[in-house]
């Protein structure tokens, strides 16, 4: 199977993982599309390494998992503060960090 | 040319040459430190140590005496002073007969000078406190001013020179600028330093061209090397030498502030601005007389400068109603013939430091004069205000009137041999040159008979103008004559004035001063004959004294000043317009310039940083408004970003 299916689903998912950021306002959605750009991105990096015949992109991906793991969790835990304060968790409510 | 004697190291009490200056110096340090627990005893120092010198210099003098003129010439190094890369000073001092003669000079007439400031200088009775500190303080300066001025004749190098140089113009301005209470005195004392400024320049110049081309400053080396410089140099040397001259002895252009230095305490005026500093530039030209031997062009320009200065100094004397301002035309004038002298080279130098040594004693004798009226009419200067004083003071009146005769140049007094010898040697060049100099000296010296013939009845005779009026501070006058120790240093100063210039002549002044100056050339025949000089100079003195009586002693003076008069009178009394010239040509551009400076500076320099501040702040504070806040415009602006770079890479690639 040629590869350029599956950079096409790869670009594909960044993109609405992408559009999905730019304009939902609840954190948590705006959370799950950073993790689908994430994995959008390690598809293509296993494609690439499938490609080329190297373990390298694959390994990349086991460490974007990891680092989206912990991201995760430290998010997670900011979202909820910030919910828990503010009663909301629209991001454009939280916009006290400005000029 | 005869070959520069030889130098060697001082001996005997010319190992001790030092303490000239150290004396006065250390008298001076104690004054100021000292304060007000110096009051009472303040002057009794000051005196002691200028008289301590005298001994010594005169001690130093009797050892050179005896022995032979061509061992005469001695140095004293007491350390090394400046030391650095190639330039090496050392603070050595020279003692020569010319030394030697400045020494006795400055510390005799000093001395008297000293002495009859403790009277001059003295509190009046009823005065505050604060006047017994300020006659601390004036000796303290008085001090200062004779250590530096010692330093200046002894050195044996330009540096030490330097450093004399600007010790005695500080001295000069702390002293013009005494009554610190007065805006004219501290004006005439900035103007004093603002014009000298501009003549140490040219001495500083001078001494760096000498180094630069010959690598050293001391007297001996540069005399023996100046030689092999080229003409052009040395001309230069020699006109930026003429520049410091001419800033420090009030010679033309940069006269004017001679005049008005006579807001300084009149002692000051005495001692500073008639018998020593303002000689200074006098002795910097005798002193460096094989640069000047090199270049008669040089010589010419310092004549001329000299033939100038003492015209304009006896046109403008005539005018003045100021007693004081008169006589100080009048050192303006005697100065000029110094410089004519030296710069009439061989045949002049010793005539030049003749007339400095006869001056000194008739001046300042002239000056303390001056004094002792000013003391007696409530510190007043008008000559208008004076008139028949010359029963109320017979001491100041006969003393006066020797320093007045030997000026005018009477038969046998110290005037006759000084000046009539300068005109001599003037007539005697050759060509235009001994027209110009000798009928310029003539005519001044019948304008000098005219001014001091005019200063005398206007002061000692005629009616007692002074009945019918107030003093300034609106008290009656009182005249009366001063106490002995103001008297008895103008009775010795007299007696110089009328014995100094026979004297001297007699025991061969000539002769002592060739090892420092060279031997005195006759002069040659020139443009007129030798005999008929001194009655020419006699005649015309006489005129000047006849048309004088005729003009002002024949009839009452008016007390206010006629006006309006004739243009000459009129030019004169504004000091030939020099000081307008100044104004106008100097000044006014001066203060443009400085106003343009500060506006480009203010606008154009400043303007463009404050500008770019304000410009950066401006633009921050529109720029920061894009921190929103709001987390999907930053998301939004990331991705413009990322595109961006992508697109950019792309393109760079595939281009």
């Amino acid at each position: 199977m040629s590869p350029t299916n599956y950079l096409l689903l790869s670009g594909l998912l960044f993109t609405v993982g992408a559009i999905g950021v730019l304009v939902r306002r609840n954190a948590i959605v705006v959370f799950m599309c950073i993790e689908l750009m994430l994995n959008a991105v390690n598809l293509s990096l296993v494609t690439f390494a499938r490609m080329n015949g190297q373990l390298d992109g694959q390994v990349m991906a086991f460490f974007v998992m990891v680092v989206a793991a912990a991201e995760v969790v430290v998010g997670l835990a900011i979202i909820m503060s910030i919910f828990r304060t503010r009663r909301s968790s629209s991001v454009d409510d939280a916009n006290l960090l400005k000029y | 040319m005869t070959a520069p004697p030889e130098v060697l190291p001082a001996t005997g009490a010319g190992s001790l040459a030092w303490l000239l200056f150290a004396i006065p110096a250390v008298s001076a340090l104690v004054l100021f430190l000292a304060g007000k627990r110096a009051n009472a005893w303040g002057h009794v120092l000051g005196v002691a140590s200028v008289l301590a010198s005298f001994v010594l210099g005169v001690v130093i003098f009797v050892q050179t005496l005896g022995v032979a003129p061509d061992q005469r010439t001695t140095e004293l190094s007491l350390y090394s002073w400046i030391s650095s890369g190639t330039l090496d000073v050392d603070f050595g001092l020279r003692i020569d007969p010319l030394s030697l003669t400045f020494v006795l000079l400055i510390t005799g007439v000093g001395s008297l000078i000293h002495i009859y400031s403790v009277g001059y200088m003295a509190p009046h009775a009823g005065a505050e406190p604060s006047s017994d500190s300020s006659r601390r303080r004036f000796f303290a300066q008085l001090n200062l001013f004779v250590a530096a001025m010692l330093v200046l004749v002894l050195g044996n190098n330009f540096v030490l020179l330097y450093l004399g140089w600007e010790g005695v113009g500080l001295a000069s301005y702390l002293l013009i600028g005494f009554y610190q209470d007065r805006p004219s005195a501290a004006t005439a004392a900035k103007k004093a330093f603002l014009m000298n400024r501009v003549g140490d320049v040219g001495l500083a110049l001078a001494i760096f061209v000498l180094w630069l081309n010959l690598g050293t400053l001391q007297y001996t080396e540069v005399f023996a090397r100046v030689g092999e410089l080229s003409g052009g140099t040395i001309l230069a040397i020699t006109l930026l030498l003429l520049l410091g001259a001419c800033g420090k002895s009030g010679q033309f252009p940069l006269q004017s502030w001679l005049p008005d230095a006579m807001e300084g305490p009149t002692p000051v005026s005495a001692l500073i601005h008639a018998a020593t500093m303002v000689t200074a530039g006098v002795y910097l030209i005798a002193r460096t007389n094989p640069i000047y031997d090199l270049t008669p062009t040089g010589r010419v320009v310092v004549a001329l400068i000299g033939v100038v200065t003492l015209l304009i100094g006896a046109v403008i004397g005539c005018a003045y109603d100021d007693i004081k301002k008169v006589l100080a035309y009048s050192t303006v004038s005697q100065i000029g013939y110094m410089i004519l002298a030296v710069g009439l080279g061989p045949a002049g130098y010793a005539l030049g430091i003749f007339h400095l040594l006869t001056h000194g004693f008739f001046k300042a004798g002239l000056f303390l004069g001056a004094g002792s009226v000013m003391h007696a009419m409530n510190d007043d200067v008008n000559m208008r205000n004076f008139g028949g004083l010359g029963r109320r003071m017979p001491i100041t009146f006969v003393t006066f009137g020797c320093g007045y005769l030997a000026l005018i140049g009477f038969p046998f007094l110290s005037g006759y041999f000084s000046k009539d010898a300068i005109i001599e040697a003037a007539f005697g060049q050759e060509g235009w040159q001994g027209w110009v100099y000798g009928l310029a000296a003539t005519l001044a010296a019948g304008l000098t008979a005219f001014y001091m013939t005019r200063l005398m009845i206007m002061t000692f005779f005629g009616e007692e103008r002074w009945r019918n009026l107030k003093a300034p501070d609106g008290e009656d006058y009182h005249p009366h004559e001063s106490p002995p120790v103001m008297t008895g240093p103008m009775i010795v100063l007299a007696i110089g004035s009328v014995f100094a210039g026979f004297v001297l002549s007699a025991v061969g002044l000539n002769q002592w001063l060739a090892p420092s100056l060279g031997e005195l050339q006759e002069s040659p025949a020139g443009v007129l004959p030798h005999a008929l000089v001194p009655w020419l100079v006699l005649a015309c003195s006489a005129l000047g004294v006849l048309v004088a009586y005729l003009v002002v002693g024949r009839r009452p003076t008016p007390v206010q000043r006629p006006e309006p008069v004739s243009f000459p009178v009129r030019a004169a009394r504004r000091d030939l317009y020099a000081n307008a010239f100044n104004e106008t040509v100097i000044e006014r551009p001066g203060i443009w310039l400085t106003r343009a400076l500060v506006f480009l500076d203010n606008r154009g320099v400043d303007g463009l940083v404050n500008g770019l501040a304000a410009g950066l702040g401006g633009g921050s504070a529109r720029l920061r408004r894009l921190q929103t806040g709001f987390v999907r415009s930053y998301a939004l602006s990331m991705l413009g970003g990322s595109v961006f770079v992508v697109a950019a890479l792309l393109a760079v690639r595939f281009a």
